[in-house]
């Protein structure tokens, strides 16, 4: 220890000060150097299959009516972009599913309101509804047609059906779950019956309006896919059949990576509105 | 505010009585079908009184307090209580959605809300906590807030289930500490449910014990507080309150602590001795 007096300030100091600035540096490095490879190892074998696909319909093995190159896709892609159509029938799907979604969110929250909030409106409400949800909606794609025509209205129709009984059930049962003891708590603090809905029930059940809602999204995209194969004169699925009629697999191949991106984005919305909305849940919270 | 209001009957029977009793139960049944659970229970509590109800499970405890609370009908009889009571459980019931100051002054249609959550919260030592989800508090302090819930409605009548039960013992000790400091503020008539002998003893000017739905025993305890467990008194009563509950201590720690008459009374279930004048 006495040695160590000897050493002179300024001498520690500036031999230590170097090993400090680099000490994170280097960590830092070292993560990102582990993410990589991380992100490399898990990329490797779709990448493979694209590469082995690209030369399969290089080589003429894939012929290009069963399914365009990917290089061949990205380029449609791009033109299809430019040319403000992928813009313009992107918009008119995305309408389609945010006309029939609000439909059913309406529908299915009023009704799942009725229904969880009182009896007597559960007898009136809940048994028909969960005699309809079992029909399969495809299999009313016909019935609709009979009734409302091939146009846009039949095609909203059937998606604001498909998607109001996920709304339904979810926010359902999410009403009948809160914690009685809860609702007993704030009565006897001095709330009332709509004090009661607006401060306890619909707080409880939030959780389960935004899952019902994410149920809701995924399958509106579904219900599109399946009601814009019915004579559409817009949108992606007037895309897609116009390109079966040609033969045209990379427009096809892009209207399908088309639907998943929109799938993805809409869910990673209702993501986002879980963070603000729910940030009372222990797993939203972070400190 | 809320304590201001009162039931037509309470109000009639409190001017009457010009603050003698806070409560008043006169042949208060409860039966749920052929289950008789409260049978004819006369009872007054008066205003600031600290009552202990004790009793084995089963014996009716929880269906007198929520009773009281107006949470459930009764059978029949006379129920006369404040309309200002409030109620604190085994859990804290808090809402998980409200940060702990809106938990506090929930349901209140009052100026200065937070103003009033904040100086509950700090009585109960949480003004630090006033933002924190319910999820993010400890036991303790949960319970602290419910406490502070119950609070801030200025109960004349405050109700507590077993509020320590779920507790460690640490914990406990500091609320009953706790406890006592703001009932001594407050002056609130409290009536606590607990399956704890020592907590009924340590805290209440008088312990009931509860027994078929009949009050079996009534013991005033005048001992002053802070009261200790190690005192002898203390632990005759423990005794006594033990028996009572049909819980037979071994013979070498009865030897030591009571007295031997109390050894020859038998756990009778209707306790055919008068404790209502027992006194330390």
């Amino acid at each position: 220890m006495s040695n160590t007096t000897a050493v002179p300030f300024s001498a520690v100091n500036s031999a230590a000060r170097p090993n400090a600035a680099e000490a994170p540096s280097a960590a830092w490095q070292q993560r990102w150097r582990q993410r990589l490879r991380a992100f490399l190892s898990r990329a490797a074998s779709p990448l493979t299959i694209v590469l082995l696909w690209e030369i399969a319909a290089r080589v003429g093995w894939l012929p290009e009516r069963i399914l365009a190159a990917p290089s061949q896709i990205a380029a449609t892609f791009g033109t299809l972009v430019a040319s403000g159509e992928m813009g313009s029938n992107v918009l008119v799907s995305l309408g389609r599913v945010l006309i029939g979604l609000s439909i059913s969110l309406t529908l299915g929250t009023v009704l799942a309101l009725i229904a969880g909030l009182s009896r007597r409106g559960e007898v009136i409400v809940d048994s028909p509804m969960q005699m309809v949800r079992t029909l399969p909606f495809v299999g009313l794609v016909p019935l609709f047609i009979v009734w409302f025509g091939i146009g846009d209205f039949t095609k909203v129709t059937l998606i604001a059906f498909a998607t109001t009984f996920p709304m339904y059930l979810t926010l359902y049962s999410g009403i009948r779950s809160i914690d009685a003891k809860l609702i007993e708590a704030g009565r006897l603090f001095g709330l009332g019956q709509l004090g009661l809905i607006w401060h306890v029930i619909l707080p409880g059940a939030l959780p389960s309006f935004l899952l019902g809602l994410r149920y809701a999204l995924g399958i509106s995209w579904l219900s599109l896919v399946i009601v814009e194969q019915i004579n559409a004169t817009a949108g992606l699925g007037y895309l897609i059949n116009n390109a079966r009629d040609f033969m045209r697999t990379d427009i096809i191949v892009v209207c399908l990576m088309a639907y998943s991106l929109l799938g993805l984005l809409t869910d990673l919305l209702v993501r986002s509105i879980e963070h603000v909305a729910l940030a009372w849940r222990p797993s939203f919270i972070k400190d | 505010m809320a304590n201001a209001k009162f039931s037509a009957v309470a109000a009639e029977l409190i001017a009457a009585s010009a603050n003698t009793i806070a409560v008043r139960l006169r042949q208060l049944s409860k039966r749920f079908g052929n289950n008789t659970i409260l049978d004819a229970i006369d009872l007054d509590i008066r205003p600031g009184e600290f009552v202990a109800l004790l009793g084995r499970s089963g014996s009716g405890k929880t269906t007198l307090l929520r009773a009281l609370a107006g949470l459930d009908q009764i059978s029949s009889g006379q129920l006369q209580v404040p309309a200002a009571r409030s109620a604190v459980f085994q859990e804290p019931r808090l809402m998980p959605w409200k940060r702990a100051w809106r938990n506090v002054v929930m349901g209140l249609h009052i100026a200065n809300a937070r103003e009033h959550a904040r100086q509950a919260l700090t009585e109960v030592g949480l003004a630090h906590r006033e933002n924190a989800w319910p999820a993010t508090l400890s036991g303790g302090e949960a319970q602290r807030v419910a406490l502070a819930r119950a609070l801030v409605r200025e109960p004349q009548l405050l109700l507590l289930d077993e509020p320590f039960a779920a507790l460690d013992a640490l914990t406990r000790i500091r609320m009953h500490q706790l406890i006592l400091s703001l009932w001594r503020v407050h002056q609130p008539a409290v009536l606590l449910v607990t399956h704890d002998v020592d907590e009924a003893i340590l805290l209440a000017d008088r312990v009931l014990v509860l027994e078929h739905g009949r009050i079996a025993a009534d013991l005033k305890i005048d001992q002053q507080r802070p009261r200790s467990a190690d005192n002898h008194r203390f632990q005759q009563v423990r005794t006594q309150l033990l028996q009572l509950l049909g819980v037979e201590l071994e013979s070498e720690t009865k030897a030591d602590i009571a007295r031997p008459s109390l050894h020859l009374v038998p756990p009778s279930p209707a306790a055919s001795f008068n404790l209502s004048n027992f006194s330390i």
